[in-house]
């Protein structure tokens, strides 16, 4: 072992000319990359860059079509992930790969041959998690299951996981995205850690703090190309966004002063079971005033898509009230909900929001088609739904080739521009907006951002849920933080300190400063 | 009722009921492990009729049962062959492929059994398997004759029940199975061969279903006759769901209806005041109505019936 993180000669990993396809998507284009032995190397791009894919390919879980792979100096034959364990690459996707009925244990050796095979010897893979834990200082039981540990705990059991496999090359898929500032802290803490134990780690990321935070080198990809490398030493944010975007960037959005109106929304004490039958929501209560955006910060998965849902009657409340205009609507039928103007922006765009198989025009009249104009009688009129989807596609700049195209042929931008140009011209009072950015560009990203500060300056109450901690602080009025379904701050957006939001998000209750 | 619990006909209806539910256990282990892995065999009526037909033409061509025994194994591992290039390989609907295999079974097994045994005539009887009383153990009372005086398969059958416990619980092939049948997708990043272990699971179901079919013309009535499975390949994936896919439960549930079954056979032949047709129901609605009261609790392998394709983003 040698002490320096550097050898600047030894590319442990190195990909040359990788190209690959998605039907029509070029992901890869004749892609570059190579990593050095001990270093923190930052894959940066926007989603769909061909980060990922890239890293897909480098842990076998994609074919290349064309290009080589070359490990430690020698050509790498990658078809499978076994083989990619087996030459020490350790991935940890996005979506952890961990079987969440099983144990921690049954996780790390699940796929491998056991030392007692046939049998398996869970109490010696125990002690190996243990070592394993002090030794990088990753808290984890490895007698606990999976589906009870936290997201940040799964985490660090899916780096155990690749070390315990032998991994020396560690590849980490946008590792910050369901943590809290204060995890991820400890996470980058961990990662300086493995790479001063002579491990090489690669991190996937599009948050340009992160990459100044931790990385010792920068690969810029945008549009499945390779932009630059770079070392830390020899850039800046400013630098990195330009060459990630392609055009400079606004880290702010302009954002008027508006003075709330009358509440629009209010939530009382409000209780719902999640998918699995236990309680998602914990007695929530707030209220939604005309002309502001209340954000809902929270790590993914503490109650809030069941909040969206349970907003638009999708989702039974268990106990509790909601009121509309002081209308109680509690127990009213999405479709009266529709009505009475509550808008909505669901979560899943793709399973909730559109109906692929549908043509455009018919999807932007999902929720109106059975009131005038569009319906005459028990008949649609088609025209009249025609013209109105043409305006919506060239008010809202949807990249489709007219209104009679397949809603699944549109890309995940332009089909988030359709829901809320469908929701937008409804004009609804309240406009229910979860996870409205997830997954789109930079570009779109800011078209949809702008669209909703311009509902709100038009007067809309707007309820903005999303897993981006960036979005909710730019665009909030107030600030809901939630965990585990219970409120534990409400906060004026103008004076958030990160390091109390984390904590809020963590658990910790803070006096409500506002109402 | 001292005298009924220990008379010949108790005994009889004991002994009965464990012969009745051997099928039941063959193809359901099977199955276990099937599901397990994430594939829905719905084929087993059809692998366990062609079983029970290949199994008994062998024996009576070559004399011998237990060359009717592997015949009916194999050709359940043939069918299974064909269900996994569908479910596995190319990602087929496993409902249709699983209706079609049975519908394609009924037809063929129809078909042979005119050309063979000249449809109608009563197929030629071979000599079944014979029970063997196990010493001592078989000279207690009431539970000696039920248990411990039957044939082979029996037997067998009874063993394989814990033996199919450890495998899927204590190895750490079981652990695989489990594995893909929970999380294909992640399986795969963890290096194991998803559609290779879904093919294992899903052969050694098809050769367990024609175990069950074998032991239907081999181990019980000794003969074959049209449509001789009666649903039971049906029922068997039932009792998969009843047991939570766990073999002792399913063993469990395969005594319950091989006991109802029994009852109504020994009721029907007590001449009973009630149509011989809801006698042969009641087994039937017996095991819709339990499954209906369990069911709503359970918790499959979450990756069950749904294919697996390793390129496609999600």
């Amino acid at each position: 072992m040698t002490e320096s993180p550097y050898r600047p000669a030894s590319g442990i990993v190195e990909m040359i000319g990788i190209t690959k396809r998605f039907g029509d998507v070029l992901a890869n284009d004749r892609l570059d990359f190579s990593a050095q032995w001990g270093e923190v190397h930052a894959l940066l791009g926007e989603n769909g860059a061909g980060k990922t894919t890239l890293m897909s390919i480098l842990s076998g879980l994609y074919r290349a079509d064309a290009g080589q792979v070359r490990l430690r100096g020698n050509p790498a034959q990658i078809h499978s992930p076994r083989d990619a364990i087996e030459h020490g690459i350790g991935m940890v996707h996005q979506h952890f790969m961990l079987i969440k009925p099983f144990t921690v244990a049954e996780n790390m050796v699940f796929g491998l041959k056991s030392p007692r095979e046939p049998w398996l010897d869970l109490d010696g893979v125990a002690e190996r998690v243990a070592e394993l834990s002090n030794r990088y200082g990753l808290a984890v039981n490895p007698r606990a299951r999976i589906q009870d540990l936290s997201v940040g705990a799964q985490q660090r059991v899916e780096i155990i996981k690749a070390l315990y496999r032998g991994a020396d090359i560690l590849v980490l898929d946008e590792p910050t995205s369901v943590l809290t500032p204060q995890e991820a802290e400890e996470l980058f803490k961990i990662l300086r850690e493995l790479a001063g134990q002579s491990h090489t780690v690669i991190f996937i990321t599009h948050k340009l703090d992160e990459v100044i935070a931790v990385a010792d080198r920068i690969t810029v990809l945008r549009d499945g190309r390779r932009i630059a490398t770079v070392g830390k030493a020899e850039t800046d944010k400013a630098d990195l966004a330009r060459m990630m975007v392609g055009r400079e960037v606004l880290f702010r959005l302009e954002k008027s002063s508006t003075t709330p109106g009358p509440e629009i929304l209010a939530i009382k004490d409000l209780w719902a079971h999640g998918a699995d039958g236990r309680p998602a929501l914990r007695g929530l209560s707030f209220s939604l005033r005309a002309g502001e955006i209340l954000g809902v910060a929270g790590v993914d998965g503490n109650g809030q898509g069941e909040l969206a849902q349970v907003i638009m009657g999708t989702r039974r409340a268990t106990a509790g009230h909601i009121y509309l205009d002081g209308k109680e609507v509690t127990h009213a039928s999405p479709k009266e909900r529709l009505m009475l103007g509550v808008g909505y922006i669901p979560e899943d765009r793709n399973a909730v929001g559109l109906i692929g198989s549908f043509s455009v025009g018919e999807n932007t009249i999902l929720n109106t088609h059975f009131s005038p104009p569009y319906a005459r009688g028990i008949m649609l009129d088609r025209r009249a739904m025609v013209a109105d989807a043409e305006r919506l596609i060239r008010e809202f700049d949807v990249k489709t080739a007219g209104h009679g195209e397949r809603a699944a042929r549109l890309s995940g931008g332009n089909l988030q521009k359709l829901v809320l140009a469908r929701e937008v011209h409804r004009d609804p009072r309240a406009l229910i907006a979860a996870q409205p950015t997830r997954g789109l560009d930079v570009g779109a990203t800011e078209y949809v951002r702008r669209r909703l500060l311009e509902q709100r300056e038009r007067g809309r109450a707007i309820l903005l849920i999303s897993a981006d901690l960036e979005e909710v602080l730019t665009l909030s009025d107030r600030i809901l933080v939630v965990y585990e379904g219970a409120m534990t701050g409400l906060l004026d957006a103008k004076d958030v300190e990160i390091g109390k939001l984390g904590l809020m998000m963590a658990g910790t209750k803070q006096p409500v400063a506002i109402h | 009722m001292i005298e009924f619990l220990t008379g010949a006909v108790f005994v009889g209806f004991l002994a009965s009921t464990i012969r009745l539910a051997v099928p039941l256990i063959f193809a359901s282990l099977g199955e276990v492990f099937t599901q397990r892995s994430g594939i829905l065999n719905l084929g087993l009526e059809g692998i366990m009729l062609i079983g029970s037909f290949i199994g008994f033409t062998a024996a009576n061509l070559s004399g011998n049962l237990w060359v009717g025994v592997l015949a009916g194994m194999l050709s359940g591992l043939m069918i299974a062959i064909v269900i996994a290039v569908f479910d596995v390989t190319l990602g087929a609907d496993q409902t249709i492929v699983g209706i079609m295999i049975v519908i394609a079974a009924q037809g063929l097994v129809t078909y042979l059994n005119n050309v063979i045994y000249k449809g109608g005539y009563v197929p030629p009887r071979i000599g079944g398997f014979t029970p063997i009383r196990i010493p001592l153990l078989a000279d207690i009372p009431v539970i000696g004759d039920t248990f411990f005086n039957q044939n082979i398969l029996v037997y067998i059958a009874f063993l394989l029940v814990p033996l199919f416990a450890v495998v899927l619980f204590k190895t750490t092939w079981g652990l695989r199975v489990r594995g893909v049948g929970e999380d294909p997708r992640s399986a795969d990043a963890m290096g194991v061969n998803v559609f290779r272990t879904r093919y294992l699971a899903l052969l050694f179901g098809g050769m367990m279903a024609g175990l069950g079919g074998a032991f239907l013309t081999l181990g019980y009535l000794g003969t074959f006759n049209d449509n001789i499975t009666a649903g039971r390949g049906w029922i068997a994936i039932a009792l998969v769901y009843f047991g939570q896919w766990n073999p002792y439960r399913v063993l469990a549930g395969a005594l319950l209806f091989g006991g109802v079954n029994a009852l109504q056979l020994r009721l029907q032949a007590q001449g009973a005041n009630l149509p011989f047709q809801f006698m042969l129901m009641l087994p039937y609605v017996l095991t819709i109505l339990v499954l209906i009261g369990i069911s709503r609790e359970g918790r499959g392998p979450a990756a069950l019936c749904v294919p697996y394709r390793r390129e496609v983003r999600t």
